[in-house]
């Protein structure tokens, strides 16, 4: 089962994430929202669960002024046009795990959601406060983009924030603006790990069930769990990455938007895109040499302590 | 494995001063006018690289193919191509190479095989064996065993800075590892190389030690991978690269005859160019002449001074003269080195031009080089500064490499 409502509340106030909450009858439109908290003043937003040909699933959060065009979007993600298609139903029942019209960035928190796209509106870092849905549709929170932030972050996203209504052309001079939001590993399938309630059913196995069954549940547990590494994984390869390449990509993926942000502020008039380039073709070999440093030094280690292991449980016997 | 060692021996005779140039493991020498390389892949009956053969390692491995390919400082191969096939089919193949540790002192020259072969692991995403031929060294030169094995793990720390990855590169040495299937696959291929095939390919005489003559299979078996049952068991038909100099080349044509005979797959081999001394090509590059080379060990001044004071310029005498006729790019060491370490192809071609049309100075070619190499230099120097004695004994641990082709 997915999270609920109570379960991503109070991982919010965990977090510290500042919000208000308010109650009201189950809404399935944006207009029916706008009655019950239209008039406090923040900024109603509308979700779109869009898929593309690849089954990749994309998440759009606007505000409900903005203009979506899904033809437009379909072209800067590099999907070509008319790449993009509202999603069936049952990936929302599936792979959000929200029910019907409910869709809602929060729903990300979900490890069935671990490879959806989110595109959030830039319109609403403007906005005071933002009101989305968490996770039901009976109720609607209102915190600010910075805090919806935090909580993305805390899940492991990057937010991104697009200009929604932005109609850039797209061929062969200028390269989809949208691609890197385009995901990358496999969507995952419903069949999601059911560890939460596994862990809750096995006490109560082993208290009135005979030996068989029990190892038949711990089995399944078992069985389950191993799935749920395979499907929760977002790459092909279950292994742990160690490739300093991916690494100092990584880093760079990190840099990159920070830098960009700041040397806008700065008014720089040469091609953003060149520069960034041209500082990771000469950052990129000392990176590379410290990143390998680092990995062959730490191996090192983890082998010397195995080696170590081995050689007093050797003696031990 | 010997290095292009051209201070061999000061006290050769005029004779070999003559046009006849020798290339084999253990001498190096120029006729006239430098290295004929035409010359020399037709006599070792190599094949050269060309620039399709660049382009399609460019589309396998799906980066910028490596600047001394782009060069042509590896330009020649051994059946490089029919390797090629089958990785793009989906079989993969390990690398092999390796360094005869004579001396601590290691330059530029020696580098250039490791940069190049660090560049092949990560590209084609393949398992590396790295040989420190200590037995060699105490064969041949004045070297106490420890002195060798002490060589051997300091050149190890060097040969790992270059960026080697330690879940997929093996270092041994001969004193350390020798035995087993290795063992076994060297008497194998002992058995195949009668005495005078071995005095034809090497150049032995009859009053070497025997250790001379019996040190050629312990160079040939690590192309196979039954050398490594810890590595490759069961995958005795998994091919071999060898990245290595062309004074190379006996050793693995003497490989490449006995391999179908015992059984074994041939290795393939990527051969470069020699590395020239910074006086000129036609000079040697010796250990006891600090001035003939970079050493990875020069400070940043030393580089300048080296630079400055001792590359050979092409250009003219005066700077009248030198605007007026242009340098000789066929001589100048600058742009040689240039044309090894700088990357940037377009800068490159911009810095030839205007230096062989005079209107770049030799001391601002010189000024160049100077950045790139200290730039280099210092990498490899902060790099070997993290070398422990615990990370050279767990690249020289033998040990599986789960992660190899990963």
């Amino acid at each position: 089962m997915g999270y609920t409502k109570d379960q991503l509340l109070a991982r919010l106030q965990e977090l510290k994430i500042y919000f208000t909450c308010y109650d009201h009858p189950v809404v399935l439109t944006v207009e029916e929202q706008a009655k019950h908290v239209g008039h406090l003043g923040g900024a109603l937003s509308k979700n779109l669960l869009l898929k593309d040909k690849k089954h990749r699933l994309y998440v759009i959060s606007a505000l409900a002024g903005t203009k979506v065009d899904m033809k437009i979007l379909s072209q800067r993600l590099g999907l070509g046009k008319g790449g993009l298609r509202m999603a069936p139903e049952e990936n929302l029942l599936e792979v959000l795990q929200v029910p019907l019209r409910c869709v809602t960035p929060f729903a990300l928190i979900n490890e069935s959601a671990s490879a959806v796209s989110l595109l959030l509106d830039q319109g609403f870092k403007s906005k005071q406060i933002c009101y989305f849905h968490p996770l039901t549709n009976d109720v609607t929170i209102a915190l600010s983009s910075s805090n919806l932030d935090k909580f993305l972050i805390s899940i492991g996203k990057q937010p991104a924030y697009v200009d929604l209504e932005a109609a850039p052309a797209v061929g062969k001079d200028n390269p989809p603006d949208l691609a890197h939001l385009v995901p990358s590993g496999v969507p995952n399938s419903s069949e999601q790990p059911v560890e939460n309630a596994s862990h809750t059913n096995v006490p109560h196995h082993q208290n009135n069930v005979p030996k068989e069954t029990e190892v038949k549940a711990i089995m399944t547990i078992s069985k389950v769990q191993s799935k749920g590494a395979e499907t929760s994984s977002k790459v092909d390869k279950p292994t742990t990455n160690t490739s300093v390449d991916k690494f100092v990509n990584d880093v760079f993926d990190i840099i990159s938007p920070l830098l960009s942000e700041e040397l806008k502020k700065l008014d720089i008039k040469e091609e953003l895109s060149s520069i960034l380039d041209g500082l990771r073709g000469r950052a990129d070999p000392d990176l590379k040499s410290i990143a390998m440093t680092l990995k062959n030094a730490s191996y090192t280690n983890g082998f010397h302590a195995g080696f170590k292991t081995m050689l007093h449980r050797g003696l031990n016997g | 494995m010997a290095a292009a060692e051209q201070g061999v021996d000061a006290a050769r005779k005029e004779e070999e001063e003559e046009e006849e140039q020798v290339v084999n493991p253990w001498e190096v020498s120029a006729g006239k006018g430098g290295i004929d390389y035409d010359k020399l892949v037709d006599q070792f009956g190599c094949q050269r690289i060309d620039d399709a053969l660049v382009g399609r390692i460019a589309r396998l491995t799906g980066r910028p193919p490596h600047c001394f390919l782009r060069r042509g400082l590896f330009f020649a191969h051994r059946d490089l191509n029919e390797l090629l096939d089958l990785y793009e089919k989906g079989e993969k193949f390990y690398l092999y190479t390796g360094r005869g540790p004579s001396s601590e002192a290691l330059h530029l020259g020696h580098l250039i095989p490791f940069m190049f072969t660090k560049y092949l692991q990560e590209a084609f995403k393949v398992p590396l064996v790295i040989q420190l031929t200590d037995d060699e060294k105490f064969l041949w030169k004045n070297l106490t065993i420890q002195e060798s094995k002490r060589l051997a793990r300091e050149n190890a720390k060097d040969i790992i800075a270059c960026g080697f990855d330690i879940e997929r590169t093996f270092i041994f040495s001969d004193f350390s590892f020798v035995g087993g299937a290795f063992y076994e696959n060297m008497m194998q291929v002992a058995r195949c190389v009668t005495m005078n095939k071995a005095i034809g390919i090497f150049g032995f005489n009859l009053e070497d030690h025997i250790g001379k003559v019996s040190f050629p299979p312990v160079q040939a078996v690590p192309s196979f991978p039954s050398s490594f049952p810890h590595l490759f068991a069961g995958k005795d038909q998994l091919r071999c690269l060898i990245p290595c100099a062309v004074d190379q080349d006996p050793y693995f044509r003497m490989t490449r005859d006995v391999a179908p005979r015992i059984g074994y797959q041939k290795p393939s081999l990527i051969e470069s160019r020699f590395f020239p001394a910074l006086q000129g090509e036609n000079t040697k590059m010796s250990a006891s002449d600090a001035n003939s080379a970079i050493y990875v060990t020069d400070s940043a001044k030393e580089i300048k001074t080296k630079v400055n004071k001792y590359a050979f310029s092409g250009g003219q005498d005066s700077i009248e003269l030198h605007r007026k006729l242009g340098a000789n790019l066929d001589v100048d060491v600058p742009i040689k080195y240039l044309n090894f370490f700088l990357e940037d192809d377009d800068e490159l071609a911009h810095i030839k031009k205007e230096y062989k049309e005079g209107r770049m100075l030799t001391g601002e070619v010189k000024q160049r080089l100077i950045a790139v190499l200290s730039e280099i230099v210092a990498r490899h120097q902060r790099a070997r500064s993290q070398v422990t004695e615990e990370m050279v004994d767990a690249f020289m641990a033998v040990r599986p490499l789960p992660n190899m082709f990963g």
